[in-house]
């Protein structure tokens, strides 16, 4: 059960892995997410799903390593297996033909986007896709992106690659010199907020996938709540993906540090332990 | 009743007078002492002996119109498994208990016993109190798991007919139970990574401790239910698709789901969660244990938003992780509460504050966005209302502050919309739980049955679990009428 079958190295600290889950494979859509835990003793972690093959049966998750979880999932190797593995959750994208869609992802926010303008694509909208990381190396899955894109912007915060700048400042550009209907972005929650108010001074329909803390993930816990327009909304059950000119991106960031303090320490913890 | 006239039955009955029997005490249960308890997580209640439970067996009068069983929402024949107490007939007891309920263990424990059985027993028409029938099931369930003679119910040849169950908590367990007897091909469906729903990620382990639940997960399967973990059907696998597998008809006791908050300023603010949050984390996350990856925020002035078990349950686990200040702050007075007594009286054991009459209105952080601060509105007593309890009302200008460093909400859940959002045609309520027929418990589509929370929204285990039996019972005769 949960095989990973395969396994890349995107850099140093981002792992793509292709593990055996037939069921989710088959009834996954553009936006859904899982929840993996490792082992016995570890967290229930929501990760998007970047990729499936019906006919292997596998799905594909990219992950970074930031904490104790993500270490030790992406520590794991081919023939491994990972304990829990339930999904697809979440609410799929809205796919339509809106005519020129905007997709802008940051760092491993890349990969959950992926399918996103596979199906805008297929939906016959013209894509425009905007990769943006701090260096070079955190540049991920460029070529599958091109694929599905008929344009592809690169952004490097020190310009080790494609353009010297942020990623607001590649979709400004587009906005600037082309009519743009729509607008997709992943990453950093930082990051999500600023293409947000960008996006918000041109009125352009802007949808931000939420990467919150969750536990259960199916609707029960309520520890990924968020203010969408002034209403509190769960990302597991109403998302991940809402109206980003509605979200209340500080209060997210905000909650996010919820665990800092006791995530930093079981990290300093594990390092040593397992080499990460 | 026939077993009443049983012989053995007959001479129990005469060999001590009913007035002897009414002037034997109640017996108290044996509790951990409160305050090394509430700096750990064994159970409180330790069970009776058995010298305790043979005479508190003594205290039933073996009624010809026992009112105890109208109490029960599984109807357990409850005189003929204290009367087996009482000549000492344990085991037979035990198999009396699992003819009507799949998790006798489990109701001993949780049930609010005194607001059901012990309600109408013939001893409170006297003033006196109850036979403690909840603490004799306990005892019967406990002494036959540790007798190693358990006893599997009786299981019907198999008809070969699939029936898919959505969700392990109690309502689902105990319509698979009565499934299984029937002789059906039983395959119960669960979205988390553990069997048994909120036996497990509710309830505490020093109310309920999780090898208990284990042992009669452990027995269903004995009786060939199977389980499939980490599936969501309507997500991971389709209705349409279980029915090309060929199960005949589904029961979905998906359980109530979404957490209710109140909706008032600062209630996003780090430290505030749900006691469904908090208690997933300890309970089925093993948070509190150093071993484990998933952390849990251990407060040291915790307040707790409501009166219910849950509320109680998230209170007394604060204390257990080093809250120096454990309150729980209820709108109502005590005597509202919808806790059980004894929850109650453990968390006053326990050293927990009750601020009754106080209604939280807003919370304030500080710098970090952390809880610093709860704003608590003094209430007073009105009228009844719809619920026939007197309704609070907020005396004027009466606000109270008052230190925290985390709350926990626990004012009650809305149905999960996973599965009627993804099941086509099936009726839903405006408050999106599932319809069913009263008496039937069948939802608009004929081959779905549904019943616990995710129909009454947020009820009780054995409400829940009343509901799977009643469910096995109706979708039984359809199948057999050949209606489904």
């Amino acid at each position: 059960m949960n095989k990973i079958v395969n396994k890349q190295h995107f850099s140093a600290n981002v792992v793509k892995l292709e593990i055996e889950a037939p069921l989710i494979a088959k009834s996954r859509k553009a936006g859904h997410f899982v929840i993996v835990r490792v082992d016995k003793d570890g967290e229930r972690m929501p990760l998007t799903i970047a990729d499936s093959d019906v006919v292997r049966g596998t799905i594909t998750l990219v992950v970074q390593k930031m904490g104790v979880s993500s270490t030790k999932l992406c520590n794991l190797n081919v023939g491994d297996e990972v304990l829990d593995l339930v999904g697809p959750l979440g609410k799929a994208t809205h796919i339509e033909k809106f005519g020129t869609v905007v997709c802008a992802g940051g760092g491993v926010g890349v990969a959950p986007m992926l399918p996103i303008i596979k199906a805008m694509k297929e939906a016959g909208n013209r894509v425009v896709s905007i990769l943006a990381g701090r260096t070079k190396d955190l540049i991920i899955l460029e070529e599958q992106v091109r694929e599905y894109s008929d344009e592809v912007v690169i952004m490097t915060d020190d310009g080790s690659y494609g353009n010297k700048g942020l990623i607001t400042q590649g979709v400004e550009e587009v906005i600037n010199r082309e009519k743009v209907d729509m607008c997709v972005t992943i990453g950093p929650a930082v990051m999500m907020k600023f293409v947000s108010l960008l996006t918000k001074k041109y009125e352009i329909p802007t949808v931000a996938s939420l990467n919150t803390i969750m536990v259960d993930g199916t609707g029960m816990c309520g520890a990924c709540r968020v203010t969408v327009g002034g209403q509190t909304k769960f990302v597991c059950v109403d998302g991940p993906e809402f109206d980003a000119h509605q979200v209340d991106f500080d209060e997210m960031m905000m909650r996010l540090s919820a665990y800092k303090d006791a995530e930093v320490e079981s990290f300093e913890h594990f390092k040593p332990m397992h080499n990460a | 009743m026939e077993r009443r006239n049983e012989a053995w039955r007959e001479e129990l009955r005469t060999a001590m007078k009913p007035k002897e029997r009414m002037a034997i005490e109640r017996v108290k249960m044996n509790e951990l002492d409160g305050e090394y308890r509430s700096k750990n997580s064994e159970e409180v209640n330790q069970g009776l002996t058995m010298e305790q439970a043979l005479l508190e067996a003594k205290r039933c009068l073996d009624c010809p119109n026992p009112s105890c069983m109208q109490g029960c929402p599984v109807s357990i024949n409850i005189p003929t498994f204290i009367k087996n107490i009482e000549r000492g007939e344990i085991l037979e007891a035990a198999k009396v208990l699992k003819q009507t309920s799949a998790l006798p263990a489990v109701c001993g424990r949780v049930c609010p016993q005194e607001r059901q059985c012990e309600s109408k027993c013939i001893h409170t028409k006297t003033g006196k109190p109850a036979v403690a029938i909840g603490y004799l099931e306990r005892f019967a369930a406990d002494y036959e798991r540790n007798s190693g003679q358990m006893a599997v119910p009786e299981v019907a040849a198999s008809n070969g007919i699939k029936i898919a169950v959505v969700g392990s908590g109690p309502c689902g367990l105990s319509f698979a139970g009565d499934m299984a007897k029937l002789g059906y091909d039983v395959t119960v469906f669960e979205a988390l990574h553990e069997i048994g729903g909120v036996l497990k990620y509710g309830i505490p382990e020093f109310r309920l401790p999780n090898n208990i639940v284990d042992v009669e997960i452990c027995n269903l399967e004995k009786m060939g239910v199977k389980f499939i973990k980490n599936c969501i059907v309507g997500k991971t696998i389709s209705y349409d698709q279980l029915k090309a597998e060929g199960y005949r008809a589904m029961f979905v006791a998906s359980g109530a789901g979404l957490p209710n908050f109140m909706n008032i300023p600062g209630e996003n603010l780090i430290g505030i969660m749900s006691s469904n949050e908090y208690l997933t984390r300890v309970n089925l996350m093993g948070a509190a244990k150093s071993n484990t990856d998933t952390p849990v925020l251990k407060g040291k002035r915790v307040a707790v938003i409501g009166g219910g078990n849950t509320a109680m349950d998230s209170v007394r686990t604060a204390k257990r992780l080093g809250a120096e200040r454990a309150m729980i702050v209820y709108r109502r007075s005590e005597e509202e509460m919808p806790a059980r007594l004894e929850e109650v009286k453990h968390a006053k054991e326990e050293d927990v504050e009750f601020l009754t009459l106080h209604n939280p209105i807003e919370y304030k952080g500080n710098e970090k966005g952390r809880v610093a601060q709860m704003l608590l509105q003094k209430m007073a007593l009105g009228e009844p209302d719809a619920s026939g309890r007197r309704k609070p009302e907020p005396i004027p200008g009466a606000i109270e502050t008052i230190d925290v460093d985390e709350v926990i909400v626990s004012v009650g859940v809305s149905p999960n919309p996973l599965i009627p959002s993804t099941i086509e045609g099936l009726a839903v309520t405006r408050k999106g739980t599932i319809e069913v027929g009263d008496d039937t418990l069948q939802s608009s589509i004929p081959t779905i049955f549904a019943g616990g929370d995710i129909v009454r929204g947020g009820a009780t285990v054995i409400l829940a679990m009343g509901d799977g039996r009643r469910a096995a019972a109706s979708m039984h005769a359809k199948i057999q009428a050949g209606e489904i």
